[in-house]
């Protein structure tokens, strides 16, 4: 993306920052919202910290896909901690093909006007001018999704030039930490969405797990290698390597159909759970929804797992990873 | 009573417990997460963080924690809460669902979201009653403010009185009555202990 392709003042330009929590004030301060640069006061959008603030917000809950008002609705009853507006769930993307775009403004602010809790959208990968649309919008935090059909296959999209924070997917730490790079406040492992099959998303949160020890175990000088077989900023490497976890928060998404799915997610290590298909595409969404919702909170307590997965009524169908040709995964899209 | 090392919990059914418990352990107390009314039952304090309020509220009564969290408020049980936390101690909240429980241990009526949606969340500098050491960095996310509060709520802190704030200026966002302190902002992701300090001498005192 050239640098006149997102304008030069229709968004704020942040500064890439490397420390989450240990920002200080002048770095942070960078932000061009005109409302501030023209007097004294310090009243800063946008800025990394309130970008990677709002997914700390989101911490140990469900964040939901919802196609009309009336999931949202049902979401929200149910205790999810967000909702992702989308015109087609992933598990339908899949059967009818096509290319899946972001979803009509109309379907969004419908689901804004329906729900108190943040809306997510989709944006394709590297399509920028959907993420200033959803940005336009008013959306919470926009998944850079690849869900939807890619716009770009060489680029991602530049998230610093926004002021509203972007979630993406990965499904290893170089992958994670060249996204925010980009400037993502948010990650989630990948998964394989729409298919109910919740083995990509453990393979995901695994090796970005792993792949994190891994650093810790290493010499300060083995860190240079490591940060270029990664493909990802030494600085970025190092900070992992020194905090033992990434500098933003770490959901899973991708398969995940029942309550003891969303505890094992989090048992690996995942902060917060997305449920894309599962539950909207099973018999009892409501029920589904909240038995979720509980088994996130209690992801450690059996007892309450047990309890809240009984009587749910039939799951997603589902399909094997396995029988999807490597064509047709999404997990493979984005790099 | 006076503790040496008190043991603070904070509210662990959703949101940033992992913040607030670091910036507890900071302060030189023993901070814990709760989720069970045995778990509430040990703290001599309670921080309600910062997430969904929705969902919390939801949870509360799930696991029921609702009425033994209602009585040790009662009994003046020291509490702080942050963000969606000022909302659940809140006596009414505005914009909120219809079936959100309010713990009312504030008598105040705060309204959600107020500065708008997350593209409006800001940070700015606040001058805080009683902090030493000048300045509060104050970090905003989809933040309440305080609509209006009764005669036993003391005010801490308001957004800036300058037209650059627009709706916002002037507007109440740290409050205190007796032992309950709330913030509309997020002391636990600036690495600032004093308001997480200043909650714990009220919990020592009490």
């Amino acid at each position: 993306m050239t640098a006149s392709a997102v304008g030069s003042t229709a968004f704020p330009l942040s500064q890439p920052l490397w420390k989450g929590s240990e920002v200080t004030d002048t770095e942070t301060a960078v932000d061009g919202n005109d409302r501030n640069a023209q007097n004294e006061v310090t009243q800063v959008t946008g800025t990394a910290r309130v970008k990677r603030g709002m997914a700390e917000m989101l911490k140990g809950g469900v964040i939901m896909d919802v196609v009309t008002p009336e999931q949202a609705k049902i979401a929200e009853d149910a205790g999810a901690v967000a909702v992702m507006a989308l015109e087609r769930v992933p598990a339908d993307i899949r059967a009818q093909g096509g290319v899946a775009r972001m979803s009509d403004p109309d379907l969004i602010d419908g689901i804004i006007e329906a729900v108190s809790i943040p809306v997510m959208a989709k944006a394709r990968i590297g399509h920028f001018v959907e993420a200033q649309v959803l940005q336009a919008l008013g959306v919470d935090y926009i998944d850079e999704s690849e869900v939807l059909t890619p716009a770009d296959y060489a680029n991602h999209i530049d998230k610093w030039q926004f002021t509203v924070p972007f979630v993406c997917g990965a499904t290893n730490l170089g992958e994670a930490l060249r996204r925010i790079t980009e400037g993502a406040a948010m990650i989630r492992s990948k998964g394989e969405a729409g298919t109910g099959d919740v083995s990509n998303a453990t393979t995901h949160m695994r090796k970005i797990r792993a792949e994190i020890r891994r650093l810790q175990s290493m010499a300060e000088d083995e860190l240079y290698v490591a940060a270029k077989e990664m493909q990802a900023p030494y600085e970025l490497v190092r900070e992992v390597a020194r905090e033992g976890k990434l500098p933003v928060v770490l959901f899973t998404a991708g398969g995940i159909a029942t309550p003891a799915d969303a505890a094992m997610m989090m048992q690996l290590g995942a902060e917060g759970v997305f449920v894309g298909s599962g539950i909207f595409k099973s018999g009892d969404p409501a029920k589904r929804a909240e038995a979720i919702v509980k088994a996130t909170t209690f992801y450690d307590d059996p007892d309450v797992i047990a309890k809240v997965s009984r009587g749910l009524g039939e799951a997603m169908v589902g399909i094997n990873v396995d029988e999807i040709p490597e064509p047709h995964r999404l997990a493979e899209r984005g790099w | 009573m006076s503790l040496a090392q008190p043991v603070v919990g904070v509210l662990a059914l959703q949101g940033d417990v992992r913040e607030h418990l670091m910036a507890l352990a900071e302060v030189d107390v023993l901070a814990r997460p709760v989720r069970r009314p045995e778990e509430l039952a040990e703290v001599h304090g309670l921080v309600l963080p910062g997430g969904e309020s929705t969902t919390m509220s939801r949870l509360l009564e799930t696991f029921e924690l609702l009425e033994p969290l209602r009585a040790r408020l009662a009994e003046g049980m020291p509490a702080y809460g942050s963000c969606a936390g000022m909302v659940l101690l809140a006596s009414k909240a505005l914009d909120g669902r219809p079936d959100q429980h309010q713990l009312e241990a504030i008598d105040m009526v705060v309204r959600r979201n107020a500065f708008g949606r997350q593209v409006d969340s800001f940070e700015a500098d606040l001058d805080f009653a009683g902090l030493p050491d000048g300045p509060l960095r104050a970090v905003f996310i989809r933040a309440p403010w305080v609509e209006s509060v009764g005669g036993a709520v003391e005010v801490l802190a308001r957004v800036p009185d300058h037209p650059a704030a627009g709706a916002a200026a002037g507007r109440i966002v740290a409050v205190r009555q007796g032992h309950v302190l709330a913030t509309a902002f997020h002391p636990e992701l600036t690495g600032d202990g004093r308001v997480h300090r200043l909650f714990v001498e009220t919990v020592r005192a009490a």
